[in-house]
């Protein structure tokens, strides 16, 4: 029997054991996007780590096999676009024969950093940037499909590179795995991230707001007027009602008001 | 322009519907690309209908709101991918120049938002009661357990993204039309309030996310004089 063929993320340092082949990393990266795919209040994504590691662990032997995927189906949380670092470093440490107290520690403790880096780099710095680059976009006039195209395609090229550089890093890192969370990227690019989305949002709010109501400068500035003060009150009291529901609620009263009229 | 009829609508409602269904799933399921986001799931709406530019317009005025939209782990937020595609066709169903099509469209897809993001709250509590039955054979680390709850998991929220879209289109498809048609604002003062809940939502938003950044205060404030300018000169 031949030896899988190697891909060049599984590279380690010579003389450690369990190649991981290409097929194996390429199916679990495509699992990968679905990680949250069970996602619920009890185990939250572990179900979807034993789900997208099943393919790297399927050569070991029966025995080890089966009791690995028991333990990476438990309890995990992480960001889901990092998940695939606690994929790679769980496998290579289930590969590598690690101590399954160990492994359980490990797990254990990734959880923490693999959320709060990703919430921060991606939900709060990224998707709002690429969401203010379409809408700068809409704003200066582009139509349907360049708009769409340009959100789509500027945010999922860091999406997916992400993906694939967390389940790299596992894989060759293993255990570890932390040096490489403590990555400049992190630390650093949250904050340079919103100071871009900062310049953004002043840049198409009076741009955006006149493509949508149309002609009608004087309106379009009591409206910016109107929306900074709405603002200053929702940072207020934003913790007591989130901004969409106390938009619905206004609107309603618009609607009937409208009608009634 | 495309002609766009009630017929037309209902007849497209169940393709409308899958396309609900997948944008809602991308939310938080698979995969996760930001088809979900109104500016994407509204135009496409728009477009099954026959009108992307109106998509994007109530697509634009969403993705103002849903800026405000964080999606960490296990808070309740709001469902974009149907309420998006909600939207989206009822914007481009009514008739074009109508006055109260963007309030009213903007008002279904929020309503939408309520009942969606409730319903992501009935799918993972079933996902927990799946996992509990399958827990016996996962803890034996049984593969197939593992890939089963996995595609039960997908299986609902496609569903649920299908039933939520299914159920606000046959709803409130109808009833927007009967609010449009004896709207009683002009148009341009029902986009102006449109936008200025939208705007304020944003402006909220954007405080939250970069207020801890140092000098990002000053930068908006660059940023606005540079967009008034650009206004001032077209």
């Amino acid at each position: 029997m031949t030896a899988p063929q190697l891909h060049k993320w599984a590279r380690r340092d010579p003389g450690t054991p369990a190649p991981v082949g290409k097929a194996a990393i390429a199916a679990a990266f495509i699992r990968l996007f679905a990680v949250q795919g069970s996602w619920n209040y009890e185990t939250m994504l572990g179900n979807g780590i034993a789900f997208s590691m099943k393919p790297l662990l399927k050569d070991l032997p029966e025995d080890r096999y089966h009791s690995a995927m028991a333990r990476q189906a438990r309890y995990f949380n992480a960001h889901p676009y990092l998940a695939g670092v606690a994929v790679g470093s769980l496998a290579r440490a289930e590969l590598d024969g690690e101590n399954p107290a160990r492994i359980e520690r490990f797990r254990t403790a990734l959880c923490g950093p693999l959320g709060s880096v990703g919430d921060q780099l991606v939900w709060a710095g990224w998707l709002p940037l690429c969401s203010l680059i379409a809408l700068t976009t809409f704003a200066l006039g582009a139509g349907p499909l360049a708009v769409v195209c340009i959100f789509l395609g500027v945010y999922n090229v860091g999406h997916v590179a992400l993906r694939a550089w967390g389940l790299r890093v596992g894989l060759r890192s293993g255990m570890r795995v932390a040096p490489a969370l403590a990555n400049p990227v992190f630390r650093e690019w949250p904050a340079a991230l919103a100071r871009i989305s900062a310049v953004l949002a002043g840049l198409i709010l009076p741009l955006a707001l006149q493509r949508i109501i149309g002609p009608g400068r004087v309106l379009a500035g009591g409206v910016a007027v109107v929306a900074v003060i709405g603002a200053v009150i929702l940072a207020r009291f934003g913790a007591r009602a989130t901004g969409w529901r106390a938009a619905l609620g206004v609107l309603a009263i618009f609607v009937l008001y409208s009608v009634a009229r | 322009m495309h002609d766009v009829t009630v017929e037309s609508i209902l007849f497209s409602i169940v393709p409308v519907s899958l396309l609900g269904a997948v944008t809602g799933l991308d939310m938080v399921s698979f995969p996760q690309m930001m088809l979900s986001r109104p500016l994407v799931s509204a135009t496409l709406g728009g477009a099954f209908v026959g009108r992307p530019a109106a998509g994007l317009l109530i697509g634009a005025v969403l993705e103002l709101i849903a800026l405000e939209t964080l999606p960490f782990g296990a808070s309740r937020y709001a469902e974009w991918g149907t309420a998006g595609v909600v939207g989206g066709v009822v914007m481009a169903g009514q008739p074009a120049g109508a006055a109260g099509a963007l309030p009213v469209a903007m008002f279904t897809a929020l309503a939408t938002a309520v009942f969606s993001s409730r319903s992501m709250v009935w799918v993972r509590t079933w996902n927990a009661h799946q996992a509990r039955r399958l827990r016996t054979a996962i803890d034996a680390g049984s593969p197939a357990a593992v890939d089963n709850l996995q595609l039960r998991g997908l299986t609902m929220d496609l569903v649920r993204g299908f039933v939520v879209t299914f159920v606000a289109l046959i709803v409130l498809f109808p009833l927007s039309e009967e609010i449009v048609a004896i709207w009683g604002v002009d148009a341009i003062h029902s986009r102006a309030v449109v936008t200025a809940l939208a705007a304020t939502v944003a402006a909220g938003a954007i405080w939250t996310l970069t207020h801890r950044a140092a000098r990002a205060g000053w930068l908006f404030v660059l940023g606005l004089g540079a967009g008034t300018a650009l206004l001032l000169l077209q």
